[in-house]
């Protein structure tokens, strides 16, 4: 078995005068996509943000593709190769979606300069970006907003995306979208940690699981495993999946 | 293979993009609104381009504290002093070429400001490195802390100034083509106004073109509104502000020096003056943005020249109320940058 993608050994992180991580041991898998899942106040967005360097660990150890990256800045760990999609999206919405496409593609100082191809398969993955080119994106939608989230996300290469609740605040039809979205960049071996609540949506995507409670990893494991076990779903998440079909 | 083409009504439904051209459309209405009250038509020309030029001089001044502002939530009280600063370096490099600004070339008196102005923004730029470096990093995301700690730097600048200078006032003529005025059938337009229009209109378009064609201008855009996703996406927003805060401190100096050959006079509280229009323009503008700060200067530049020829009286606080009447109608300026 090849070594993990990215592992979190014992990390604990303090807002403030908060202890919000209590030491998370996480392991995600080169090409999988792990589903991180939780209670609202778990420490599931605390742990994304953590990663990504927005609030640093105060102990414990990060390592990415072999190297440790607890340390570093922000912008070095997405020089690494992590791509961040934030619970907001974070979308520029004084500026078009060409720009905001433009500023995600690092190597391209015009339009021009990214990848044509690339750019075309992420049209064919979210074709209402092609048509809302030259929009301002803070007029999208809920859903188009997530698409442009994402589609910043994949625009350059990047060995591992961080996505905190894709389905959140989204209209069923839309959910299906990026259910369909994400099947196809699953199948080009992207790395994909995904926070989410929405437990139907996860385990139609999810290879992995890592449940979190109180700061914890409380769980870890196949998807398909606890998506067959309705005792657990109710004793990690309190629900049962068949409540939510 | 497409993955997402499934049609939905909210991919369909998008509203038509609609320019709000309304702040916009203040300047002429205000403008025209005064003829009546002026009365003279020839004054009234002469007003107008004296607002003009002076919220073009505003508008250099300010823009680079509106940046600084909208990408750090930085305060910087402290911003007059490069205006004092490249006004009082003006005086040291005019002074040495008083033969060439009192020749009657424009090409000579050009050769004596054009080296004043590059001197001015060079040194207001390096001693902006240092102020930021020094003064503002230690408060980062301490608003309170900001405003102590830069009004202190201004103070502590200024009496600088005055050890290398003097408390005096010194003067600071015009050179000798810049003098005197331009008739516009009976409205006598001065000539240095009207070359404080060509260079603001300068500056602005070449920050409108920075900022709206370059991928450095987008970022700087980008900060303004979300500059922890800025650094997610790989970009170190440190050192986007740091260059922000130089050029900003370099334009206040370029300012300070169309500002002293305005008033032809330079004194040490020149920038402490100034930097309440400052705060008044950006607020008016709002807070972080470019466009709403170069309309909030001429409209600050217009209202103080309107108001002063024909209520002095008021003139005393017509900014404050022209920032209060904006703010009333659009409480987050009249741009609001789209923060997060």
């Amino acid at each position: 078995m090849s070594a993990p993608l990215l592992q979190l050994d014992g990390v604990h992180t303090h807002i403030g005068a908060y202890h919000i991580l209590h030491g998370v041991d996480l392991q995600v898998a080169r090409g999988e996509l792990t589903v991180l899942l939780g209670r609202n106040g778990a420490g599931k967005t605390t742990t994304l943000r953590t990663i990504m360097g927005l609030w640093p660990a105060s102990s414990g150890a990060i390592r990415f593709d072999g190297g440790e990256i607890g340390a570093l800045s922000t912008p070095e760990i997405a020089h690494r190769g992590i791509a961040y999609v934030p619970e907001n999206m974070g979308i520029f919405g004084d500026l078009t979606v060409r720009e905001n496409m433009l500023l995600a593609a690092r190597g391209a100082k015009r339009v021009e300069d990214i990848d044509a191809a690339r750019l075309d398969w992420v049209f064919g993955l979210f074709p209402a970006l092609k048509r809302f080119w030259q929009h301002p994106a803070g007029l999208l939608s809920g859903g188009q907003k997530q698409m442009l989230a994402v589609a910043r996300a994949i625009i350059e290469p990047r060995q591992l995306l961080l996505i905190d609740e894709p389905s959140k605040g989204l209209a069923p039809a839309i959910i299906q979208n990026m259910i369909a979205a994400f099947r196809e960049l699953k199948q080009t071996d992207t790395t994909i940690l995904l926070v989410e609540q929405n437990f139907n949506f996860a385990r139609q995507l999810g290879d992995k699981v890592a449940v979190m409670d109180g700061g914890r990893i409380v769980h870890a494991g196949a998807m398909a495993d606890l998506a067959g076990d309705e005792g657990l779903q109710q004793r990690l998440l309190g629900l049962s999946l068949a409540a939510h079909q | 293979m497409n993955a997402a083409t499934t049609s939905t009504p909210a991919l369909d439904a998008l509203p038509t993009v609609r320019p709000d051209r309304i702040p916009l459309l203040l300047l002429p209405v205000l403008a025209l609104a005064a003829i009546p009250l002026v009365g003279s038509f020839s004054t009234w020309v002469t007003l107008t381009f004296a607002g003009l030029a002076m919220g073009m001089i505003i508008f250099i001044i300010a823009s680079g504290l509106t940046l600084v502002f909208g990408l750090m939530d930085v305060l910087n009280f402290g911003h007059g002093v490069f205006i004092t600063l490249g006004a009082f370096l003006a005086t040291s490099v005019l002074g040495r070429m008083a033969g060439w600004t009192e020749s009657e070339s424009l090409a000579r008196n050009l050769l004596a400001v054009l080296p004043a102005m590059a001197a001015a923004m060079l040194v207001a730029g390096g001693v902006g490195l240092a102020f930021e470096r020094l003064i503002i990093r230690p408060v980062y995301g301490q608003p309170l802390k900001q405003i102590m700690i830069t009004m202190g730097g201004m103070i502590v600048g200024v009496e600088l100034i005055k050890v290398i200078w003097g408390a005096q006032a010194i003067p600071l003529p015009l050179p000798v083509a810049f003098r005197g005025s331009l008739l516009f059938g009976e409205a006598a337009v001065e000539k240095y106004r009207l070359v404080s229009v060509v260079v603001g209109l300068a500056v602005f378009a070449a920050m409108f073109w920075v900022l709206s064609r370059t991928k450095l201008g987008l970022l700087i855009r980008a900060g303004v509104q979300d500059r922890e996703m800025v650094e997610s996406l790989g970009y170190r927003i440190g050192r986007l502000f740091i260059g922000v805060f130089v050029a900003g401190s370099a334009l206040a100096g370029l300012g300070g020096v169309m500002w002293g050959l305005y008033q032809q006079t330079v004194t040490p509280e020149m920038g402490g003056q100034i930097n309440v229009l400052l705060f008044i323009v950006i607020i008016i503008g709002g807070m972080g943005s470019v466009g709403g700060c170069f309309i909030g200067s001429l409209l600050v530049g217009l209202v103080a020249n309107y108001a002063g020829f024909l209520a002095p009286k008021v003139a005393l606080f017509s900014n404050i109320l022209l920032m209060v009447i904006v703010l009333m109608w659009r409480p987050e300026g009249l741009y609001p940058v789209g923060k997060r």
